[in-house]
């Protein structure tokens, strides 16, 4: 029987944080942008969850826990944007939120 | 066994991720990236990471997804809201997220009962991880509460309604 080996996970982690990436750049929604830098992070701490796996140590679970944390603050913060953003332009479309193009 | 497991859950959390990239509706896209989520918990289940994978599900897939259901919610405000969720949940939106739950479910219960998820990986228990936690990494724990108590203010603050709204 064999294990997961670290060059699998990551792999999917490196994928997982392309997807991430790709949508951060290709959606104009907001809230679409915030999801797939949730889907960054996450990609991140599987990195890590892998690396502390393969070497037996608690350092990977840590980083996890840290990057955990870092989501919740971020999302927090980037959420009560969204909404502020929506009262005082009706929209969550980036792409018309040019008002400092000078 | 173990890979195979493995390619499963990584296959399905690539195919939700994916669909998150691509659904135009927010609440679509949001089941799907709660599946992914769980994909990835799973996956850290099987690397023996048994506490990071309760975190993911709980606190991920769980508060972190509720916010963002929260916030969807709240700028959808209006007559056709009831129309709107009518559409959104009809039973060709589900079936997809369903489906790939369901794969996720049948692949826990075969590993749980197997009993052998983890078996040859390095596990980290939960004990190790909070000797470390509370050990050489106090200060930074410190500094992710401190970290937390910014984001809750800062939450607060740009949460708060409009005083006056300029009328032009």
């Amino acid at each position: 029987m064999t294990g997961v080996s670290i060059q699998h996970a990551l792999l999917l982690a490196a994928l997982l944080f392309v997807l991430g990436l790709v949508g951060l750049l290709v959606r104009r929604n907001l809230i679409m942008m915030l999801m797939s830098v949730e889907i960054m992070l996450n990609a991140a701490g599987l990195a890590f969850i892998a690396a502390g796996s393969r070497w037996g140590q608690a350092d990977g679970q840590v980083i996890f826990l840290l990057i955990l944390a870092l989501a919740a603050a971020e999302v927090g913060v980037g959420l009560g944007l969204v909404m502020q953003v929506y009262r005082r332009f009706n929209t969550v479309d980036v792409d018309r939120l040019s008002e400092m193009r000078g | 066994m173990e890979q195979t497991l493995f390619f499963i859950s990584a296959l399905i959390a690539l195919i939700s991720t994916f669909m998150v990239v691509i659904q135009l509706n927010a609440v679509h896209a949001l089941l799907y990236l709660i599946v992914s989520l769980l994909a990835s918990g799973f996956i850290f289940f099987l690397l023996g990471a048994y506490f990071a994978a309760v975190l993911e599900v709980i606190i991920y897939a769980g508060a972190i997804m509720v916010l963002f259901v929260f916030v969807i919610m709240m700028l959808n405000l209006g007559h056709k809201t009831i129309d709107q969720e009518k559409s959104w949940f009809t039973p060709g939106i589900w079936r997809g997220p369903a489906i790939l739950c369901g794969l996720l479910l049948a692949e826990l219960v075969y590993a749980l009962s197997s009993g052998q998820a983890g078996g040859d990986m390095h596990v980290v228990s939960s004990k190790s991880l909070g000797i470390a936690l509370f050990g050489p990494y106090l200060l930074t724990v410190e500094a992710a509460s401190m970290l937390l108590l910014a984001g809750l203010v800062g939450a607060y603050h740009l949460g708060r309604p409009l005083k006056s709204k300029v009328t032009s």
